[in-house]
């Protein structure tokens, strides 16, 4: 059986004109952590909701544990954590886990649950006195509680802060242990290139890259450069190493892989190049990299 | 596992449970539910007019689990719908009948709750007596009342949004329940409205509690015809703001 365990085919999803997914393909394997990155809007949260049955597909097909997720027996194979839980904040975290089991035909006793999310001594706690972190956790309880093949995650760490939301990422991690297949949403390219086995890339609709994190990064940007040039930009764009490109007047900013090529060919291009400075790229420059290729972002 | 175990695990009575709860700590709702009704009948039959005790216990026990059902599904739904949670239960595998069946027994613990509250004042302070098939009639009538109003709570909780629900359905409501003569007999209203009574469903309720109570020989068909009328409505309402609610 090497099904994959989620799988998307030409899917395509329109709020009235608006076009929020265009013929998205995704596949992942059975136990395997795929990272779906990508900024806000880029329809991250659309497809979520068409792999959890919420939605149904205009175009296209999809496929969750091995099951048509509109289907409530598919979802009982399905744990979720959404980016909004509106949970009944005056019922307690044990009245909240029995809630949850009762809906899955073999439901992890109450505690075993609570302890995978490292949340036994909240059983309780009313849902409304939890902090952030805490409150994220005993959803990612919820969400196990099922002991679902199958787990999707839409931002599970938004508004955590980093040691919370690296704890967070931890414990998700560790569910690839129990042969959980995982899709984690986010917009943290750290986190995904820390936690992923694959990502895949959405912006505006579309896949615009995927692979391992490692082939990912070995396309990003290293190095930040800023000059004073008169190279226009497609000539900059041509440079060795260069990955974006943006322009203010006659100063360029450059985003590199291998700083060192790079700065030998721009002045072997252009001798009269001044103001040279080169800082370290930042996540966002590499994310910027990936969601806008170099030339068209020509200014 | 034994039958009670099955039970317990059962998303029914869960749903139940998390439902009564989230109700009864919820002081917003419990509050004014259960002591709005019993304090109004306290004041306005038992001390005042105490030689109505008898049927005003109809009339305001009415009142209060027509309320208990309008809020607990009209706002109820309107917030856990607008907060995500029915999105989590969405995509969870959750069979929604649970989620209503839950939500109605918890409106209907409630109803209970005021209407024992309600007897108990009356045959204690009110010099109430009835025959106890009376009692379990007048209790019977008045939860089963429930389904209805429930039916029309959530086909507005589904339409509504969390922000105008409160305010529409007390704005229904309090009308209703004044022009259905829930506190005052419809008898002694002005003349012009007194007409508008047999288009409410609250009078037809509190006319069969009456009935069944002994206090008031009514049309008792025709109020159960107009119930079940209504009921048929409200659940006509309901599933088409819900085929609405699972396009969305």
């Amino acid at each position: 059986m090497n099904h994959p365990a989620i799988e998307a085919s030409g899917l395509s999803y329109r709020y009235g004109t608006h076009s929020a997914l265009q013929g998205v393909d995704l596949a992942c394997a059975p136990g395997r952590l795929l990272a779906l990155l990508g900024p806000n809007g880029a329809g991250k949260t659309t497809l979520v909701k068409l792999l959890l049955g919420v939605f149904s597909p205009q175009q296209g097909k999809v496929r969750v544990a091995g099951g048509d997720p509109r289907q409530r027996a598919t979802r009982t194979g399905i744990g979720t954590m959404l980016q909004i839980s509106g949970v009944p904040e005056n019922l307690s975290v044990a009245e909240l886990a029995d809630l949850f089991a009762s809906l899955y035909p073999d439901p992890l006793p109450r505690m075993a649950a609570l302890g995978l999310a490292e949340v036994e001594d909240l059983a309780k706690r009313r849902f409304g006195q939890l902090s952030g972190g805490q409150r994220q956790r005993v959803l990612l309880a919820l969400a196990l509680i099922g002991q679902p093949g199958v787990l999707v995650l839409d931002e599970p760490g938004s508004g955590l802060d980093p040691a919370s939301r690296r704890a967070l990422g931890e414990l998700i991690r560790a569910q690839r242990e129990r042969a959980t297949t995982v899709l984690l949403c986010t917009h943290d390219l750290e986190e995904a290139a820390r936690l992923a086995d694959e990502v895949v890339i959405l912006d505006r609709g579309r896949v615009i890259a995927s692979g391992t994190p490692s082939e990912l990064t070995r396309r990003l940007p290293e190095r930040r450069v800023r000059c004073r040039t008169n190279l226009n930009t497609e000539r900059l764009a041509a440079l060795p190493g260069c990955c974006q490109v943006s322009r203010d007047g006659d100063v360029a900013e450059i985003l590199v892989r291998d700083v060192n090529p790079f700065l030998q060919a721009l002045l072997a291009a252009d001798p009269l190049m001044s103001d040279l400075g080169v800082a370290g790229a930042s996540l966002e420059d590499a994310f910027l990299t990936l969601t806008h290729p170099p030339l068209k972002e020509a200014a | 596992m034994n039958a009670g175990a099955r039970f317990e695990h059962s998303a029914h009575w869960q749903f139940t449970r998390a439902a009564f709860l989230g109700l009864w700590r919820m002081p917003a709702y419990s509050l004014p539910t259960l002591l709005f009704p019993v304090g109004f009948y306290v004041f306005f039959g038992l001390l005042m007019n105490p030689a109505f005790a008898q049927w005003m216990l109809a009339t305001f026990a009415t009142f209060g689990v027509v309320g208990t059902a309008l809020f607990a599904f009209g706002v109820g739904v309107a917030m856990e719908r607008s907060q995500g949670w029915w999105l989590l239960l969405r995509a969870a595998p959750t069979p929604f009948s649970a989620v209503l069946a839950g939500k109605l027994a918890a409106v209907m613990g409630f109803a209970l709750m005021i209407v024992l509250i309600m007897a108990w004042l009356a045959a204690v302070f009110g010099g109430v007596r009835l025959e106890s098939g009376q009692w379990l009639a007048l209790v019977a009538v008045l939860i089963a009342g429930t389904l209805p109003f429930s039916l029309l709570g959530l086909a507005l909780g589904l339409w509504l949004s969390p922000n105008a629900a409160p305010a529409i359905i007390n704005v229904l409501y309090l009308p209703l329940a004044l022009l259905s003569g829930l506190w005052i007999p419809v008898s002694q209203l002005p003349a012009m409205v007194q007409g508008l009574a047999v288009w409410l469903p609250p009078y037809h309720l509190a006319g069969l509690a009456l009935h069944v109570s002994g206090t008031h020989a009514g049309p008792w068909l025709q109020h159960l015809l107009a119930l079940a009328a209504f009921t048929v409505l409200s659940a006509g309402l309901a599933a088409l703001a819900w085929r609405r609610f699972k396009g969305a």
